[in-house]
């Protein structure tokens, strides 16, 4: 029973109670997740597992036996951070810093999301290419909130990404 | 968060019997289960770790359907090119509700057995014959802006939260459910869920150890597809009203109308009546009015809610109006 973990791997809790989010903040000390309001409401808390952006606290850790997941600290370092990463920086895409780890990892996942055609509520035709217009990164932004208000620097970040991806 | 043992189970049989015990739930996503059990609004002793099962997949069936695997996440239904292609109106009520991180973890089965968002429901010291039978309804006479409208009754007017279920309503669906001892049934979506009547926390026909497997589309059924969910922000809510309708129009006549709503009931409500006053007319605003009189006939309130009648008339005009190319 092991989950991998940015690349490395890990035993799985004992307590069943443990969720993803409490697992890599509190036992393996991967502090950048957030825990904002533990329902799945602000996703705060969002990380990548195999592939795809979930809410870390409406899962349980032992449910993940064999999975991969990316927090914010698989995303990038300080020295080398991700082309998301850097565009929130250079956009203050940010007050408080607190929703930014899932901010990031969400914008990250949409990044994959939008160039595998996915579309969403916003979208006005189901199977058209997706543009990275701003009402489509708001609509598939809408899980994460950012109590700042720093919503248009955000998405200046994740257009300014997003339109060098397309 | 109370302790609970957690099991994993490694086939439909075992899962089966794993979840006929006592104080025993299955898990698949856990974003709606999990979220109640931190509040204690649901506290199982055995926690049935189904979400490994091989009903992961969506494959076509014999007559030209689809079968929805009940472990398919919501994101894997919507963007599924022969769901976006068949059955637009399936990836538009899963992409109405929710958000990406969760409709990445949420699943069919999981999504057709939600529960109600009601506040009094979700809140240990509140009365609520759902949650604690007997100890009232604390909606009746009270906060109650969410609630129902139709097929309430004076122990519960809790409504049915989702949105995919009011699409495979309109469209006609099946749930397919495996039963102990190796048997299974088929349960139309139409019936899945039940009114709250006497035994408000009896929210659909699932009997103990029963899974649901997956859920079958019909044929692809053309016409024009339209889900229409009226909410009080543009994201990230449930809906006041939702409207699914799959309508076709031939030689200026209706030659099919099937609607389901959501936010009115504790179920995706569906009024056979509908099809049957709509189908074989001219299309035009005085008959929309009469369909929107129709459904509404028996509509009660509570105050708050009240808004939710005139909302749903015109909702339900305006769809009518959008499908038939009726626009004005």
């Amino acid at each position: 029973m092991t989950i991998t973990i940015n690349g490395e791997s890990h035993p799985l809790p004992r307590d069943p109670r443990t969720s993803l989010l409490d697992y890599v903040r509190d036992h393996l000390g991967l502090t950048g997740s957030k825990k904002g309001c533990d329902h799945g409401q602000c996703g705060a808390c969002t990380m990548i597992v195999n592939g795809r952006r979930i809410n870390g606290c409406l899962t349980l850790a032992v449910m993940h036996d064999g999975d991969s997941v990316t927090t914010i600290e698989g995303i990038g370092t300080m020295a080398a951070p991700s082309a998301m990463q850097k565009a929130f920086l250079d956009h203050d895409g940010y007050q408080c810093g607190y929703c930014t780890p899932g901010q990031i990892c969400s914008a990250t996942a949409l990044l994959d999301e939008i160039a595998a055609g996915w579309p969403s509520d916003d979208s006005d035709d189901l199977t058209a290419r997706v543009e990275a217009t701003d009402a489509e990164i708001r609509e598939r932004m809408s899980g994460n909130l950012c109590r700042c208000g720093a919503y248009a620097n955000i998405l200046a970040a994740i257009r300014e990404v997003a339109g060098a991806a397309a | 968060m109370r302790s609970f043992d957690y099991q994993r189970a490694g086939t439909l049989e075992h899962a089966g019997q794993l979840v006929a015990e006592d104080g025993a739930k299955a898990i698949a996503g856990g974003t709606n289960l999990l979220d109640l059990m931190k509040l204690q609004v649901e506290t199982p002793e055995t926690i049935v770790d189904i979400s490994r099962l091989a009903l992961d997949g969506i494959d076509e069936v014999d007559g030209g359907g689809l079968r929805i695997g009940a472990m398919v996440t919501n994101t894997d239904t919507a963007v599924d090119p022969r769901v976006r292609a068949d059955y637009p109106m399936l990836s538009r009520a899963i992409l109405a509700g929710a958000t990406q991180q969760l409709r990445n973890r949420a699943t069919t089965g999981g999504n057709l057995c939600q529960r109600t968002r009601c506040y009094y429901f979700t809140k240990t010291d509140q009365p609520c014959n759902k949650r604690d039978p007997g100890s009232g309804c604390g909606a009746i006479d009270g906060v109650a802006r969410l609630h129902a409208v139709l097929g309430t009754s004076d122990q519960c007017i809790a409504t049915y939260p989702g949105d995919m279920a009011v699409a495979l309503a309109a469209l006609d669906a099946t749930v397919d459910i495996a039963s102990p001892n190796g048997r299974s049934r088929s349960v139309p979506v139409r019936n899945f869920h039940c009114l709250p009547g006497d035994t408000p926390w009896i929210e659909n026909v699932l009997e103990r150890g029963e899974i649901i497997t997956s859920v079958i589309l019909p044929a692809p059924v053309g016409g024009r597809q339209v889900y229409r969910k009226v909410r009080e922000r543009s994201s990230y809510a449930f809906a006041m009203v939702s409207v699914a309708a799959i309508v076709d129009v031939a030689n200026g006549r209706i030659a099919r109308a099937d609607l389901a709503f959501g936010g009115l009931a504790h179920k995706p409500w569906h009024d056979p009546r509908l099809s049957d006053l709509l189908v074989g007319k001219a299309p035009d605003r005085a008959l929309f009015a009469k369909a929107a009189d129709l459904l509404l006939e028996d509509a009660v309130s509570q105050g708050e809610n009240a808004f939710k009648i005139p909302l749903a008339r015109r909702t339900l005009i305006a769809v009518l109006a959008q499908a038939t190319g009726e626009v004005s």
